[in-house]
C-alpha cells in the first residue's frame, strides 16, 4: 500500500542540501566551538556562518540570533527569561497571551503563574482563532512584562497580524514576542518589519534537522537564561553548540527563504483543492481557523459527530497520515485548547482533522485522499453511533 | 497472508498473539481499548493503565506492525458497568467479562478492525477454533486447561467466530512465556491480570457502594422457611454458598442458600439444604452453530473455575432456554452467572443463569 504523508505541520522530512550541509561536521570537522584550538575555531566558524545567514533571512544582525535545541526551548527562553528580567527591571508581573498558543507559550505562562506569581491574562480571540490587535490594545498596561501572540497557528492555520500587534506593544513600551515556528516556513519572517522583539523557530518545520532551534532577540532586550553554564549564545543559552545541527538550520532557513514563492505556489493550489472539495463532498464539515489568512500548506477541519481519533486511525491504515487537534495516542481524546477556544460544541470540537501539505505533495495524492475521506468520515460517524 | 488486527492488552498473551501471527505470515495490526474507569482511577485500571497501554505500544514497536487505540470509555460503562450494576441490583452476581466480550471486543472492537479493512480479528485468549466438516466455527478448550477461557467466549455467535483467530490457545502459558521471552519482550514475566479491569484491583463492594449505593440496603436474612435470623447489609455483599461473616448464631453452620431481590432478603440454611440439581438458563448462545432442540449429555460449568459436571440439558420450545439436570447436586450455582455446555472440549452453547423457581418462593 502507498504512504501518503500529508502532516507537513507536524514535521517535514530533512532537505537532502541540508543533509549534506551538516554531514562534514559530525566526524570530520568535529571541534568544539569554544575551544582556542584550530578545531575549535573552525566549529565556531560554521555557527557564526550559520549565524549570519540565520540573520539575512531575518534582516537583523547576527548577535541577535540565539541558537536552542528547538522552537519549543526558544519559547521558553523568550517567555520565562523576558518576565523574569521585566520584573526585575520595572516590577512588571502580568503576562499577555492566548489559549490558541502551542503548549510551549501557554504551558510557560501556566508555570509562571502557578511557581513565580506572575499574572496571566488570556487574550480573547476570534471565531478564526485569530488576536485582534485592539484586544491587546485594551489589555495592555503599565505592569505587563510581555506580550506572545504566535505568527500563525499549528492547529487551524489562522495568521495573526502580528505587525499590527507589535506595533501597540512598542508604543506602549512593552516587549512582544512571537512563536513563528509554523509561520517560518512560508510567512516571510523580517523581524523589522514585523517590529517584533523576540521571534521563535524550529529547524525541522521547514525541512531542516529536528533538535535545534533559534530565538531571535532585539539587541538591548533584556532576558534572563534559563540554562546557565558556560557562557555560550552571549551567556543566552549555555551549553557545547549542536554544531551540525545549527549548519543544517541556517542551511534550511536559507533556502526556505529563497524558495518560498515557489513553494508556496506548489502547495496553494493543493491545499485549496482539498478545502474546496470536503467542505462541499462531506455533510457536516466545516473549515477552522481563517479562509484566506491562513498558511498556504494547511487545511483544517471539524465533522460533526466524529470521534476524530478514529477518523486518523481509519486515515493511516488507508494509508493516509494526517492529524487533529485531539490527537491523542491512549484513546482519551479531548478537543483541543485551540479548538475548544474557537466556540465549537463537544460533538464538533472532537472530531477535527488537519491536513498539512508539502514539498513531494502531487495533485495524485491529493484525489487519492478526496476520494477516501468522505467513506472513512461516514465510517467513523457509523462506528461512533452503535 | 490475511490482514489481521490483534486486540492487544499489554499483557504477554495478546502480545505473543501478534508474535504468532506476525511468524505465520500475516499483516498484523495492534489495537488497543481504552476502557472506562472510574474518575480518579485511571491509573489502576487492569486493561489501560498508561503503564499497560505503553507496553502495548512497545511490542506493536518491536514487531514494527502499525497501533491505534480506540476510546471505548463511554460504550463500556453504558453496556458493561450498567450490566454489573443492574445485575446486581438484580439480587445477582453478573459476570462482566461475558458483557464485555460480548458487546465490547467482539462487537465494538470488531466493527473497528473491519472498518480498518481487517479479515479477522484476534485475541489473547486461551481457546482454540477450528472449522468443521460441514463449515461450522467451532470453540474449543485451549490445549492448558488452567488457562482455558471458553467459558468466557461461549457468547460468541457463528458470525463471529468465523472472524476469530486465537493463536495462543494451541500452547501451554509457560510456552507462551518462553516465546515472548525468546523475543526479547519485555512483557514476558508480567504477572497475570485478575479481577475486573474497571475495579482497579479493588473488591467490587466498594465499587458498588460508591458508584450505586441504592443497591447495598440492609434487610432480612430467612430460612427457607420464611423464619427472621437476623440483618443483612445489603444483598450484594453476599456470594451464594458463603459461610463465614453472616453474624447468626445457630447450632449448626448456616450458609448462603439464594438472594431475593424481590423482598430484599438473603435465604441461609443448613449444609444440606446447599445446592441444586438444576437450573434454568435464558439468552442461550449455540456456540457451535446447531441449535438443539433434544435433550442432550454435556458437561457444564456454572461457574470460571468451575469443574465441568455431567449433566442432562433440556431445551425449552423456547430455542434460547434449556433446563439443566446435573448427575449430582451442585454447589455454587449463582444466577448472573454462565452455564456453558460443553461435548469433550468442545462448547455447545451458554445461557444465563436465572434464579430457579422454587427459590423465588
Amino acid at each position: 500500500m502507498n504512504k501518503v504523508y500529508m502532516d507537513y505541520a507536524a514535521t517535514t522530512p530533512l532537505d537532502q542540501r541540508v543533509f549534506e550541509a551538516m554531514r562534514p561536521y559530525f566526524s570530520e570537522n568535529f571541534g568544539n566551538p569554544s575551544s582556542i584550538h584550530r578545531y575549535g575555531q573552525q566549529a565556531e566558524a560554521a555557527i557564526e556562518t550559520a549565524r549570519e545567514k540565520v540573520a539575512a533571512v531575518l534582516n537583523c544582525s547576527p548577535g541577535e540570533i540565539i541558537f536552542t535545541s528547538c522552537g519549543t526551548e526558544s519559547d521558553n527562553l523568550a517567555i520565562r527569561g523576558a518576565a523574569l528580567a521585566m520584573r526585575e527591571k520595572k516590577g512588571a508581573n502580568l503576562l499577555l497571551t492566548s489559549r490558541a498558543e502551542h503548549h510551549a507559550v501557554s504551558k510557560t505562562a501556566e508555570q509562571l503563574e502557578k511557581y513565580y506569581q506572575f499574572q496571566v491574562e488570556w487574550l480573547e480571540l476570534d471565531k478564526f482563532g485569530v488576536v485582534n490587535p485592539a484586544v491587546v490594545e485594551k489589555a495592555i498596561n503599565s505592569s505587563t512584562a510581555v506580550v506572545s501572540v504566535m505568527y500563525a497557528n499549528n492547529e487551524i492555520g489562522s495568521i495573526n497580524p502580528i505587525a499590527e500587534i507589535a506595533e501597540i506593544c512598542r508604543q506602549r513600551g512593552v516587549l512582544f514576542h512571537t512563536d513563528a515556528v509554523q509561520a517560518a516556513a512560508y510567512l516571510p519572517v523580517d523581524v523589522s518589519k514585523l517590529n517584533v522583539d523576540m521571534l521563535s523557530l524550529g529547524g525541522h518545520k521547514f525541512y531542516g534537522p529536528k533538535g535545534v532551534g533559534a530565538l531571535y532577540v532585539r539587541k538591548g532586550t533584556a532576558l534572563i537564561p534559563s540554562q546557565t553554564g558556560g557562557g555560550q549564545e552571549f551567556g543566552l543559552r549555555a551549553g557545547t553548540q549542536n554544531v551540525p545541527y545549527i549548519v543544517g538550520f541556517a542551511e534550511a532557513l536559507r533556502l526556505s527563504a529563497e524558495e518560498r514563492e515557489a513553494r508556496s505556489a506548489h502547495v496553494r493550489p493543493l491545499r485549496d483543492r482539498l478545502i474546496g472539495s470536503i467542505l462541499e463532498e462531506i455533510p457536516d464539515s466545516r473549515l477552522t481557523g481563517h479562509s484566506e489568512l491562513r498558511l498556504p500548506q494547511h487545511a483544517s477541519f471539524v465533522f460533526k459527530d466524529v470521534d476524530g481519533n478514529l477518523l486518523l486511525t481509519l486515515l493511516d491504515a488507508a494509508g493516509f497520515a494526517c492529524s487533529s487537534g485531539s490527537a491523542c495516542k491512549t484513546g482519551n481524546p479531548e478537543p483541543s485548547e485551540v479548538i475548544t477556544s474557537l466556540g465549537l460544541s463537544r460533538d464538533w470540537g472532537l472530531g477535527s482533522l488537519r491536513i498539512t501539505l508539502g514539498a513531494a505533495s502531487i495533485p495524485g495524492e491529493v484525489a487519492a485522499l478526496l476520494k477516501a475521506l468522505p467513506e472513512l468520515v461516514q465510517q467513523t460517524r457509523a462506528l461512533g453511533r452503535n | 497472508m490475511a490482514k489481521v488486527v490483534v486486540a492487544m492488552s499489554g499483557g504477554v498473551d495478546s502480545s505473543v498473539a501478534a508474535v504468532l501471527l506476525k511468524q505465520q505470515g500475516h499483516d498484523v495490526t495492534g489495537m488497543m481499548l481504552r476502557l472506562w474507569s472510574e474518575p480518579g482511577k485511571e491509573d489502576s485500571n487492569r486493561c489501560c493503565t498508561p503503564d499497560s497501554m505503553a507496553q502495548a505500544r512497545r511490542v506493536a514497536a518491536v514487531l514494527d506492525i502499525p497501533f491505534y487505540v480506540i476510546d471505548a470509555k463511554e460504550i463500556f460503562h453504558k453496556t458493561v458497568v450498567a450490566y454489573f450494576l443492574d445485575g446486581y441490583a438484580n439480587g445477582q452476581t453478573p459476570n462482566p467479562c461475558l458483557a464485555c466480550n460480548r458487546q465490547i471486543r467482539w462487537e465494538f472492537l470488531l466493527n473497528h478492525a473491519l472498518a480498518l479493512g481487517a479479515d479477522f480479528m484476534a485475541t489473547g485468549h486461551y481457546v482454540r477454533k477450528q472449522v468443521s466438516s460441514d463449515g461450522r466455527q467451532l470453540l474449543l478448550r485451549a490445549v492448558d486447561p488452567a488457562k482455558d477461557q471458553s467459558y468466557v467466549l461461549h457468547v460468541l455467535t457463528q458470525e463471529k467466530l468465523a472472524r476469530a483467530l486465537f493463536p495462543v490457545g494451541e500452547y501451554k502459558k509457560s510456552e507462551i512465556r518462553d516465546l515472548a521471552e525468546a523475543q526479547g519482550l519485555s512483557v514476558a514475566r508480567r504477572p497475570d491480570s485478575q479481577d475486573l479491569c474497571f475495579l482497579a484491583g479493588e473488591d467490587y463492594r466498594g465499587f458498588l457502594q460508591r458508584n450505586s449505593p441504592q443497591i447495598l440496603s440492609d434487610g432480612e436474612i430467612v430460612d427457607r422457611t420464611g423464619k427472621v435470623l437476623g440483618k443483612h447489609n445489603g444483598l450484594p455483599n453476599y456470594t451464594i454458598g458463603q459461610r463465614k461473616g453472616l453474624g447468626l448464631t445457630s447450632p449448626e453452620p448456616l450458609y448462603v442458600l439464594a438472594k431475593d431481590a424481590a423482598t430484599n432478603t438473603l435465604i441461609v440454611g443448613e449444609a444440606g439444604e446447599l445446592g441444586a440439581s438444576e437450573l434454568q438458563a435464558v439468552n442461550v448462545n449455540w456456540t457451535a452453530g446447531i441449535t438443539r432442540t433434544e435433550p442432550f449429555r454435556a458437561f457444564v460449568k456454572t461457574r470460571y473455575t468451575a469443574a465441568p459436571a455431567p449433566a442432562n440439558v433440556m431445551p425449552a420450545s423456547e430455542p434460547t432456554q434449556v433446563r439443566i439436570k446435573f448427575d449430582t447436586p451442585q454447589r455454587d450455582i449463582t444466577p448472573g452467572q454462565a452455564a456453558v455446555f460443553y461435548e469433550d472440549d468442545l462448547v455447545i452453547g451458554g445461557g444465563l443463569i436465572v434464579p430457579s423457581i422454587e427459590e423465588n418462593l
